[in-house]
């Protein structure tokens, strides 16, 4: 059985004044899949969600979410969809039962209905017994997973996160991790930005990286770092570690990388590097696998974008 | 035309009604300080207008203008915070809600809002003895189309503002001098012939005279028309407010 798409995108394009900000952009989401959207500030990978979901025109492209044309049909399209945006737009004038209930009616959901939903809604998001709360008196995690629950509240089938963890503590984005693990689990399929990239590792099935409004490397995060990169990275920090890198001879190492006083050595046999870096005795190392980060970093560069 | 706008509605109502109390005591205390202050400290001094004691003349004008403020507090300032301040369109349009269905509903929700403004008013024209009877009461609907006109007009500020600054010039440009030449506090036929003219393409003017048409029965020249302008700048306001913030929020 053929998986059904759930958002599509071919060639999508978004200018503002004149700049190309989303560049023939293309991809596809099954259902039950997580698929993740990493890359600096202003890649691109807020316009690309907002164009997914019919918030904002783009420029070219063709786009479908849940089977249905957007912008065209957008607003039908979002009964099954689920929004967790980037900065929290929660309603600071009611309580946490209260933004839920109100939430489902923007849904045609009746209030009785909306009100039968709140409790495992709370009970998802670790709020159990917040209901009554106001929302000045919640925290910045509390907020976020009532933001989660909030976009769960019509039981999409398909859920849009814009960086869900950004400024939390690591207790709260572990919860939040859990909460979207399970609606995997469940089914459901998401979509989310994130430049975390122990949490696209950890949640994505697939996942694309974005630079400069382009899509430059798409696959499974096992894939990425298996052909991208080098399997292996040391660390060489510490007095010195800078000129001692410079020095080293054109094929002691297949790739590096200097920021600093610290030189990112990648290869994929470590042991002549090691022996030679050890014999410095100024020098401190670090040997561990290539990750996603490092992939991130080749592909995007170590410059500050923003 | 649908009903989703009336979640908007909704959400409004039950936020105000948490604040119920505050802000009808606000609604009934602004506009009784102008009509006590004005009606009878001025009103000492003015003696009578038409034959009448100027704080009834001035009764039929703050139905209007009290109702004009509510409509544009709201629909600039309350709806400013909801679009920009508070994010809370944002989430709205996350939801199968339309940038139409919002304004629509900021528009409805100030139109009925202000309209209790003005009720405030007529009450206390009934305690002061000014009205009697059931007749006054038909000024209710119109009320609700000065709200209405005002509101339209205002959420087109709104949606071009990028702070509350511009609110501040809205208030004093336009709304104040259009209240001293749309027959609120003196007579429209004071005015030099020009004036006049240009008061009567305002909508104040129309809302004052048929404010004072029905609940103190003075004549009125051209009632359906006023009542077509009342409508007509509400409508192309909330067009207007519509089409530009469309284009603002799906940038």
């Amino acid at each position: 059985m053929k998986r059904e798409t759930m958002v599509r995108a071919e060639g999508l394009r978004k200018i503002y004044g004149g700049r190309e900000v989303v560049r023939d952009v293309s991809f596809e989401v099954g259902q039950g899949e997580c698929f993740g959207i990493l890359g600096p500030n202003g890649a691109g990978k807020t316009t690309t969600l907002r164009c997914c979901l019919g918030l904002t025109l783009p420029d070219g492209g063709r786009l479908e979410l849940g089977g249905r044309p957007v912008p065209l049909d957008a607003r039908r399209a979002r009964y099954r969809v689920g929004v967790v945006p980037q900065f929290d737009n929660l309603d600071p004038d009611f309580t946490v039962t209260e933004n839920l209930v109100m939430f489902a009616r923007y849904f045609d959901i009746p209030a009785r209905e909306a009100r039968a939903r709140v409790p495992r809604l709370l009970e998802f998001a670790g709020l159990g017994d917040r209901g009554d709360s106001r929302l000045d008196s919640l925290s910045g995690g509390m907020k976020r997973r009532l933001t989660l629950a909030r976009a769960l509240v019509n039981d999409p089938d398909i859920l849009f996160l814009d960086e869900p963890t950004t400024g939390l503590d690591p207790q709260a984005r572990h919860l939040i991790w859990d909460g979207l693990k399970r609606l995997v689990a469940e089914g459901k399929t998401l979509i989310l930005t994130t430049h975390f990239m122990d949490e696209a590792e950890r949640l994505c099935n697939r996942l694309c990286v974005m630079d400069s409004g382009s899509i430059i490397a798409l696959d499974t995060p096992r894939n990425l770092i298996d052909t991208l990169i080098e399997p292996i990275v040391i660390e060489v920090y510490g007095d010195g570690a800078g000129a001692w890198a410079r020095g080293l001879s054109p094929g002691s190492v297949d790739r590096l990388e200097i920021t600093g006083e610290t030189a990112f050595c990648y290869l994929h046999d470590p042991v002549a590097l090691l022996e030679l870096a050890r014999a410095t005795t100024s020098l401190k190392l670090l040997r561990r696998a290539a990750n996603l980060e490092d992939v991130f970093i080749k592909l995007t560069g170590r410059y500050i974008r923003d | 035309m649908n009903l989703r706008c009336l979640h908007l509605v909704q959400r409004n109502f039950l936020v105000w009604r948490k604040l119920m109390l505050p802000s009808l005591i606000g609604n009934l205390a602004d506009p009784l300080i102008y009509l006590v202050g004005l009606g009878f400290g001025l009103g000492a001094l003015v003696g009578t207008i038409d034959g009448r004691p100027y704080v009834t003349f001035l009764a039929g004008g703050m139905l209007c203008y009290s109702t004009l403020n509510s409509a544009s507090a709201e629909a600039l300032y309350s709806a400013f915070s909801r679009l920009k301040v508070q994010r809370t369109w944002e989430g709205i349009l996350h939801a199968p809600m339309t940038i139409a269905d919002v304004v629509i509903g900021e528009w409805l929700w100030a139109g009925v809002k202000s309209t209790l403004s003005g009720t405030a008013i007529l009450i206390v024209m009934y305690a002061l003895g000014i009205v009697h009877g059931f007749q006054p009461l038909w000024v209710l609907p119109v009320l609700l189309l000065v709200g209405l006109a005002f509101a339209g007009i205002a959420l087109v500020v709104t949606s071009v503002s990028k702070s509350y600054d511009l609110f501040t010039y809205y208030f004093t440009l336009l709304v104040t001098p259009m209240g001293f030449v749309s027959g609120v506090f003196f007579p429209l036929h004071q005015l030099p012939v020009l004036a006049q003219k240009i008061a009567w393409v305002l909508p104040l003017s129309h809302a004052t005279s048929l404010a004072r048409g029905i609940t103190l029965g003075d004549p009125m020249p051209r009632p359906f028309l006023s009542a077509l302008v009342l409508v007509a700048y509400g409508l192309a306001g909330l067009a207007l407010a519509a089409h530009i913030a469309k284009r603002r929020l799906t940038r």
